[in-house]
């Protein structure tokens, strides 16, 4: 057969080389979206389904929680005459009339702006920075994939989970049928977590391109989130304006069920517009995997301190302890300037009645108590996240080589739980300080520096109980960590929750925060901070001894 | 000579899959033990249980005498230990890592870091997250090796080193048999094991199907032999342990089983040598004995 034909090389009928047709940078994004959805195939409807379960579901317990006109109007009376009250809920539309739609809006929006924020936010960065950080965004731009296809997927995911999302709400609300809960606030209030989420998607879209670290991306955007938040606490209660300055105070700003104004969501989409134009723009400057931040060199050799045990633990925790410290303090300060504000309203006599219904023997106290707890359990989060360093350590592989060193194990978890712990207390303290220094700065009253401070602190051994829950699960079950977040979720409804829906005492004291005596309002007493600290002990010895026992991952 | 490994029995699974099935290995105090296998055989494992990382969940194992998973750390002071896919810290720079590695374990010479660093070529400065995969491998081999350990597990250490790194690796890895201490490698590069070890283990589906030194298991394995005689040779086909037997004229060639092959030799001396020569089975051969059945599955024949 070879001799029948004619010698012909093989290059002489080559297949043209055609240039690649479409291929700018936009190129793969619709694949990448799918393969997103195909990832995220469980976590972005548990996301969708567990919002919408607790502001639908939460909707649905009014009617039998505020039966009659007159509970609607004592419940708006609280909010509206108290400032600490519209700090943690939101800007008090509608309360002169109270319907069952404007207390909704106004109990539940904010806390549930925070939600889908954080949403955003985790989902952004997921699909951006961590996938690039761990290498697998390199793969997939080595095919046809364009430079920017990440982020676009990104963003086009997760904006459509949230215009979802407030779909979902919007058509659970109205299917409720409750009473001046009607259609058209329905889809107001959804339209404005939809926004929430978009804006917040940007924002982390942002981060992802000025860092080089998709944890560090995370926490910048997650930053945002609570400086959004602080900023329309401040704004709702000395009712300023300033409010305007925050997306959550945006979406609040529709006031659903009263208004229906869906202008100020203009805002929202316009930032989500310009900072996603912005996140693309950085995305230009700056290399594949590298942030806009270059790397310098660093010490050829590891200090004296370093190579112990404790100065090891302490350098991969010192980091993200202080940006904590940092938040906290901002936190602190804000809460604090805003004690004479609250000072105004002291000689309200609805506001004295509240006071003394809640132990307090001042406005003032009875709403440091209040912040104060939730601050405590801000504070626990950093500790909760720098006892499960063990955890990550063992998950990226790096804790193998470290634990074949004559390392003992429990050495090993024990001194990044006792940083965890003592980082903790080093939060509170910061807290208090900062909010006590201030207050006492604004209200010339010199003693509450110390009171602030102590009762801040006071809440460590409720800390450390829910820390120590964190290194007996990591030594226990690890897969089960989700239960110590769990618990500090629980933890705050019940302070956002417990008052507002009446929730008997034993769900009251499931959360370990709840028995720490809430000074300033309360007394201090030494035996429920006794306890915490024995059951903390016992979780640290626990956890401890069970992973001495375990394989290590 | 006392023994510096021995595990009798290993068993370890996880769920459903049996990583570890009877295993049985023996490191003689102060030599190279090669420890071959392809993917998944359970090195890895193997070398985890020795580490006390892992509990097995039956079997006896005995390292330098003590009992890994209990005596851990006390043993660990005694040997170091480089993975096969290194993670760095990637906020700490690779002679911090090296340090702190090091130290935990109980200290390092400082003399023979630097000199290590410099053999290397590994720049110290740079922070973990910006090394390649080869340079974090150096980190952990310098650490390891920079350490006065007795014993060193080595799980697959040079993957990811180019070929010079792999050379000067191979320098110090005899030094360090020179000094006396005991190195078990896990590989599946076969030339270096067939260059550095003095014994070797073959592991296969979590147990050890061939163990001893690389002469012994060549005696048990078939030699090529290629040679022009005089005369045709004839009648080889007849003789016991010869196989694939080729003729052409005066030259043949043809495998024979180590224990007939002074016979073969001689049987072809009576044809009048005109050149010989003789290959002895390369460790691809003998990995290729003990996984053949499985090559020949996977071919879709059974031909040999």
């Amino acid at each position: 057969m070879a001799t029948t034909t004619p010698h012909r090389p093989v290059v002489a009928d080559p297949v043209p080389i055609r240039p690649p047709r479409g291929g700018g940078p936009f190129t793969g994004t619709a694949m990448l979206v799918r393969f997103a959805l195909r990832r995220d195939r469980f976590r972005i409807p548990a996301w969708l389904v567990g919002i919408t379960a607790v502001q639908v579901g939460g909707a649905a317990m009014y009617p039998d929680l505020y039966p009659t006109a007159v509970d609607r109007r004592i419940q708006a009376t609280i909010v509206v005459e108290n400032p600490a009250m519209r700090a943690m809920t939101g800007p008090a539309h509608g309360l002169d009339q109270p319907t069952y739609g404007a207390l909704l809006s106004n109990e539940f929006l904010g806390l549930v702006a925070v939600v889908v924020a954080l949403m955003s936010v985790l989902l952004v960065v997921r699909h951006t920075r961590a996938e690039e950080e761990a290498g697998r965004a390199e793969l997939v731009l080595a095919s046809s994939v364009g430079r920017y296809a990440h982020l676009a997927a990104a963003l086009v995911t997760v904006a459509g989970a949230s215009l979802l999302l407030g779909l979902l709400v919007a058509l659970g609300l109205g299917t409720l049928g409750i009473e001046s809960v009607g259609w058209s606030g329905s889809f107001v209030l959804g339209a404005a977590l939809a926004a929430v989420g978009l804006v917040f998607a940007a924002v982390a879209a942002v981060a992802a391109q000025v860092t080089a670290y998709g944890r560090a991306a995370a926490g910048a955007a997650g930053a945002v989130i609570g400086v959004a938040y602080a900023v329309r606490a401040i704004g709702d209660m000395a009712d300023n304006g300033l409010s305007w300055l925050s997306p959550i105070g945006w979406a609040q700003a529709t006031a659903p069920y009263v208004r229906d104004d869906v202008w100020p969501l203009a805002l929202a989409l316009a930032a989500a517009l310009g900072l996603s134009g912005l996140a693309f723009r950085l995305a230009a400057r700056r290399d594949h995997g590298a942030g806009l931040v270059t790397p310098r060199p660093g010490t050829v050799a590891g200090s004296r301190w370093l190579v112990s045990p404790l100065g090891f633990a302490w350098r991969l925790q010192r980091t993200a302890l202080l940006w904590w410290s940092v938040a906290m303090l901002l936190v602190g300060l804000a809460y604090g300037s805003a004690v004479d504000i609250l000072e105004e309203d002291a000689d309200n006599e609805i506001v004295q009645e509240l006071v003394a219904a809640a132990g307090g023997t001042t406005l003032t106290e009875s709403w440091l108590s209040v912040i104060l707890t939730v601050t405590a359990i801000v504070a626990t989060v950093a500790g909760v996240i720098a006892a499960l360093r063990p955890r990550r350590e063992e998950l990226s592989g790096r804790a193998e080589p470290v634990l074949a060193t004559a390392l003992a194990r429990t050495t090993w978890v024990a001194t990044h739980a006792a940083i965890a712990m003592a980082g903790g207390v080093v939060l509170l303290a910061v807290t208090g300080a900062a909010l006590g220094g201030t207050g006492a700065l604004v209200t010339g009253e010199a003693d509450l520096f110390g009171q602030v401070l102590g009762a801040s602190v006071a809440y460590a051994p409720a800390l450390w109980l829910t820390t120590a829950l964190a290194v007996a699960v990591f030594g226990l079950a690890p897969r089960a960590i989700g239960v110590v977040w769990a618990l500090l979720v629980y933890a705050v409804l019940m302070v956002y929750l417990g008052g507002l829906l009446q929730l008997p005492q034993w769900m009251l004291n499931l959360s370990p925060y709840t028995h720490v005596p809430g000074m300033p309002a309360a007394e201090f007493t030494i035996w429920p901070l006794a306890a915490l600290t024995a059951i903390a002990a016992v979780l640290v010895a626990v956890g401890l001894y069970a992973f001495r026992r375990r394989d290590l991952h | 000579m006392t023994t510096a490994i021995v595990t009798s029995g290993l068993v370890k699974t996880f769920g459903a899959t049996r990583a570890l099935d009877g295993l049985d290995l023996t490191v003689s105090t102060g030599e190279v033990h090669g420890f071959l296998g392809p993917n998944g055989a359970g090195k890895s494992t193997t070398i985890r249980v020795l580490l006390g990382l892992l509990r097995a969940d039956s079997g006896e194992v005995s390292l330098l005498g003590g009992d890994p998973w209990r005596d851990a750390v006390a043993l660990h002071r005694r040997l170091a230990y480089v993975p096969g896919d290194v993670e760095l810290w990637p906020n700490l720079t690779g002679g911090e890592a090296i340090d702190l590695l090091g130290r935990l374990r109980g200290g390092l010479d400082r003399r023979r870091r630097d000199e290590l660093i410099e053999r290397f070529d590994l720049d110290p400065r740079k922070k973990g997250r910006t090394y390649s995969k080869g340079n974090r491998q150096k980190v952990a081999i310098v650490a390891a090796l920079a350490s006065d350990a007795e014993l060193l597990l080595l799980d697959e250490p040079t993957a990811g080193l180019d070929p010079l790194m792999e050379s000067v690796f191979q320098d110090i890895i005899n030094q360090m048999k020179a000094e006396g201490r005991t190195v078990l490698l896990s590989s599946h590069i076969l030339a270096q094991v067939e260059k550095l070890a003095d014994t070797i283990s073959i592991i296969r589906q979590g147990r050890i199907v061939q163990s001893g030194s690389l002469v012994e298991m060549r005696h048990l394995t078939r030699t090529t032999i290629e040679a022009v005689t005089a005369a045709p040779a004839t009648g080889l086909a007849s003789l016991g342990g010869v196989h694939d037997l080729d003729v052409d004229d005066g030259r043949v060639r043809f495998a024979v089983d180590g224990e007939y092959l002074d016979a073969a030799v001689k049987h072809l001396s009576g044809f009048g040598i005109r050149s010989l020569t003789s290959h002895p089975p390369t460790l691809e051969e003998l990995m290729l004995r003990h996984y053949g059945d499985e090559l020949a599955a996977a071919n879709g024949n059974g031909a040999d």
